[in-house]
């Protein structure tokens, strides 16, 4: 398994939503599982958000997004990635989490996203994830 | 591949400095690599620390530091810390969320640190961290410390400017004449200075000051106090023109290259002590140690003569 506290993890919301409950709550189950969290505060543009994940050089990229806008934002998150030459699944794992349909996020999923989690997701679910997906990643294979 | 990386952060590459930082961070022999490769591109930027306890607006205060900066055209690196639990080994990185508007800005780059087991205040990797973006060419690297309390004081030994933030009605004025925290500010900043007991605040400090007037005098430098709002940018200004005064001064009157010194002795004893930490660890074989504790626990042996029998067998020095 990949040292958790040597992963770096940025929880972000886009959009124009306020609610951060979510986001803070999994950041902070996030922080007691052992990684190192990244939180950007709420109303982030696309643009901003992956500046920092550049510049924080993180290896997990989670959404929070509650607005009803995903289908607009985490597409337009996804292609700034890989105009960056950051490849979902290869250099970074995207996930998201928050108000978003079956359809929507089997969609998404094809489009690079790794897992959408509905509302009610078991917080260990989504670090059993995470732990089983790094791997995956150019920079931790062979760990 | 570091070869690489350092060819396209000399060219600007945000990415290849991010990926250089991750590396001195996480991998004690690619820092090494690292900053011997890239140390002759260093030494043109000017750091500035900001330092305070926990929600006394360092983060606001940098953000608004950071827009002074970049209407001088400056290129302008941020590091800052957060605490790393001591329990689980993760960390919440929430510095970012104050500054984030100027993440897209192409002359800054923002990068948030986690402890990782470090008590002085800031990150081990912070030094090196420094090198790398100065190296990416930013003229100055803001640091801003955990919250700190009163004895995390290690910022002294990496910025050549330290900036002390504090807000109105944390203590009386015994708290302004203990020692520790309040003996490394060349700047003082009262931050939240539109709250009652800013007066207060600002006449506690000053006589603190005042009872030291001689050094002051011999040093050519009484660190300055700062009234500041940071929200509403009241202050903002006269403190970058202090911070700017404070560099002048420094230059002016030697104590820079004093300040030089100093760090890259306390750089390079850390680095040796260390080194040998690692070299001890790496050649003593548990079940030797083991042995000489229990002969200690049976008072065969005592702990000064077993640490000696250590050291000769591991690196081969008597003390």
């Amino acid at each position: 398994m990949v040292e958790r506290s040597k992963v770096r993890v940025l929880i972000a919301k886009p959009g124009l939503d306020g609610h951060d409950r979510g986001a803070k709550v999994i950041a902070r189950a996030l922080r007691d599982a052992g990684f190192e969290v990244i939180y950007t505060g709420i109303r982030q543009t696309p643009e901003q958000i992956v500046e920092s994940v550049i510049q924080e050089d993180v290896d997990v990229l989670g959404i929070s997004i509650l607005s009803g806008a995903h289908m607009v934002l985490i597409p337009k998150i996804l292609k700034l990635l890989e105009e960056k030459g950051l490849k979902p699944n290869e250099d970074i794992l995207v996930i998201a989490g928050g108000i978003i349909p079956p359809d929507d996020a089997e969609q998404l999923e094809k489009m690079g996203v790794a897992k959408v989690f509905g509302p009610g997701s078991p917080i260990n679910e989504i670090i059993k994830f995470i732990d089983e997906s790094l791997p995956k990643l150019k920079k931790f294979r062979g760990a | 591949m570091i070869d690489d990386l350092i060819e396209r952060m000399l060219k600007g590459d945000k990415r290849a400095t991010a990926r250089l930082i991750t590396l001195v961070e996480n991998d004690e022999e690619k820092a090494r690599e690292i900053v011997k490769k890239i140390y002759k591109y260093t030494g043109k930027a000017y750091i500035v620390g900001i330092t305070g306890p926990p929600g006394s607006g360092k983060s606001t205060l940098l953000d608004k530091l950071i827009k002074q900066a970049r209407s001088e055209g400056l290129i302008v690196g941020v590091i800052a810390i957060d605490p790393t639990s001591p329990f689980t080994g993760g960390a919440l990185l929430g510095d970012r969320i104050r500054m984030q508007r100027h993440s897209t800005d192409p002359g800054v780059f923002i990068r948030s640190m986690a402890t990782r087991g470090s008590l002085g205040g800031l990150a081990k990797a912070t030094n090196d961290a420094i090198k790398v973006l100065d190296a990416y060419g930013c003229d100055v690297i803001f640091v801003e410390t955990v919250g700190v309390g009163q004895i995390e004081v290690d910022i002294v030994k990496t910025a050549d400017t330290v900036v002390l933030v504090t807000v109105p009605g944390l203590g009386d004025d015994i708290q302004a004449i203990k020692a520790g925290l309040m003996e490394i500010a060349d700047i003082f900043v009262i931050n939240k200075a539109d709250k009652e007991g800013a007066d207060a605040t600002f006449f506690e400090l000053n006589l603190m000051l005042d009872l030291e007037k001689e050094k002051w005098e011999k040093r050519g430098w009484r660190p300055p106090i700062v009234e500041t709002v940071a929200v509403t940018m009241r202050g903002i200004k006269e403190l970058w023109e202090e911070i700017k005064k404070h560099k002048k001064f420094l230059e002016e009157s030697g104590e820079i290259e004093k300040k030089k010194k100093f760090r890259a002795e306390e750089e390079v004893k850390t680095i040796v002590s260390d080194s040998v930490a690692r070299k001890i660890s790496e050649k003593l074989k548990d079940k030797e140690l083991s042995k000489l504790i229990d002969k200690i626990v049976k008072r065969e042996i005592d702990p000064y003569s077993a640490a000696e029998v250590v050291l000769e067998e591991t690196l081969g020095v008597k003390i």
